[in-house]
């Protein structure tokens, strides 16, 4: 079972329908109980980052999350969600995030655009394996929907396996052990984006 | 490379999509979710609903098609018409809608862009602006399908409408909206060129050279069309594989 934490920010059923559509068995849990229970954990999210983290307290879902982090539970954070794996957002002000990734989140620079809205290419990063796991079957030709007009700046850019390119080089899909992110909406991004959630749910079930 | 968008608009009525065209009296109807489904094959990049539908009933219809569309098609999706209220907003998008154009009431309400903004987010607030232009080469708001002018200024309505936290535009030339004499390329570049948002041309697709001219000379973001699509008088994927040839960076499927 694959579980979406439902914590009041963005889309839901978008990823939950993808993922069924993949064979992949789902629920929308927003409790710390039903974190625990689960096989893998999905954190979706669009809007503010402050909103989202008041949101992941307020449900006192912060330490559950992260505490099955720690122990391997895999989790794929989406667009926001990504964001939130980061320490720090400067999304209008100074923000803590979950920590389960070294880096902060950081504007897009005025001379392009902003938000980054469609359809960007994806560049593998040279140490991805494009063979299996969860960029298998990726190509430089492909394309991944994005909305937003934050991004990470990763400390290890070891640990991006897919960039994009705006103005700046930034990542489109992180992992780290048992934490994947993706900047972009894997849910809206066609069949390139549903070959990236098929890879993740069968990375996790 | 950020690519250039192609987007096929669907007009529902009682849950079917109208195929109608202004100034030539044919009328068809289709699905739209399986003409959403086909449209998603052929690579569209992004996909606009609007509802003409007047009744509470057909609003229901509209919303089950709304539901439908994102339980089957992995694209996004922008829905308009009858966007009044922050309410509204809410409802479409908990139905599964990946952004919200607003129109008539923006600019009776300015307000609501702010509001559906802070409450949802600017990446899903669509300020859609309906565009004609006088013979002193002045270009005005319009409301009610073009019939209402409003005086207000187009560019500098976008501009309020960036300001108020609107995540992208669609500008529609009234002027050559079904009349397929190409899209409106000085003022789609004047406001692209003034706003830090994306621009969406809409009006007046006629070729595919009129698609090549908006995202290059024109400077927009992405091009809407429909009737070129419903009829099959452009097909996406040959835009596309055109468009590509000409050097502007699209999405291509394989």
């Amino acid at each position: 079972m694959i579980s979406i934490i439902d914590y009041g920010a963005g889309n839901l059923k978008s990823v939950q329908h993808a993922l069924s559509t993949l064979g992949f068995k789902t629920e929308i849990i927003s409790s710390k109980e039903k974190i625990n229970e689960s096989d893998a954990l999905i954190l979706p999210g669009v809007g503010a980052f402050q909103d989202a983290m008041d949101q992941l307290v307020s449900l006192d879902l912060v330490d559950p999350i992260r505490e099955n982090v720690k122990k391997g539970k895999p989790i794929l954070g989406i667009c926001l969600g990504l964001q939130l794996f980061f320490e720090t957002s400067y999304e209008n002000g100074k923000w803590a995030g979950l920590s389960l990734l070294e880096g902060e989140i950081v504007r897009f620079q005025d001379d392009v655009k902003v938000p980054h809205m469609g359809w960007n290419t994806l560049i593998p990063n040279p140490n991805a394996n494009l063979e299996k796991g969860i960029s298998a079957g990726i190509s430089e030709k492909d394309y991944a929907y994005f909305v937003h007009s934050y991004y990470a700046e990763p400390k290890k850019q070891d640990e991006v396996v897919l960039w994009s390119d705006y103005g700046v080089r930034f990542p489109a899909a992180v992992q780290k052990g048992n934490v994947y992110g993706m900047q972009f909406h894997p849910e809206k991004s066609s069949e390139v984006g549903m070959k990236l959630l098929k890879n993740f749910g069968e990375l996790v079930t | 490379m950020l690519a250039k968008r192609i987007i096929p608009c669907l007009d529902v009525r009682n849950g079917r999509v109208v195929k109608g065209q202004k100034f030539q009296n044919i009328k068809d109807v289709d699905d739209p979710v399986s003409l959403a489904k086909t449209y998603s094959e052929q690579g569209a990049d992004e996909l606009v609903f609007y509802d003409i539908t007047a009744s509470n009933e057909a609003r229901d219809i509209f919303i089950d098609v709304v539901e439908q569309t994102a339980e089957q098609v992995h694209i996004p999706f922008t829905v308009g018409g009858g966007i009044r209220s922050v309410e509204d907003f809410r409802k479409v998008l908990k139905a599964g809608a990946d952004k919200v154009s607003v129109n008539s009431a923006a600019v009776k309400n300015p307000q609501i862009i702010q509001e559906a903004a802070q409450k949802f987010g600017s990446q899903c607030v669509v300020l859609s602006i309906d565009a004609k232009q006088n013979e002193q080469g002045w270009w005005t708001v319009y409301l009610n399908g073009g019939r209402v002018n409003t005086e207000k200024d187009v560019l500098e309505w976008a501009k309020d409408g960036e300001r108020l936290g609107a995540g992208e535009i669609v500008l529609n030339v009234m002027d050559t909206d079904g009349v397929k004499t190409g899209f409106s390329l000085a003022i789609t570049k004047a406001i692209s060129e003034q706003v830090n948002i994306p621009v969406v041309a809409s009006g007046g697709a006629g070729n595919q050279e009129h698609f090549l001219e908006v995202l290059t000379e024109g400077k927009a973001d992405a091009a809407l069309a429909a009737s070129v699509f419903h009829f099959e008088e452009i097909k996406v994927k040959e835009l596309k594989d055109y468009l590509a040839a000409n050097d502007v960076e699209v999405r291509r499927i394989s």
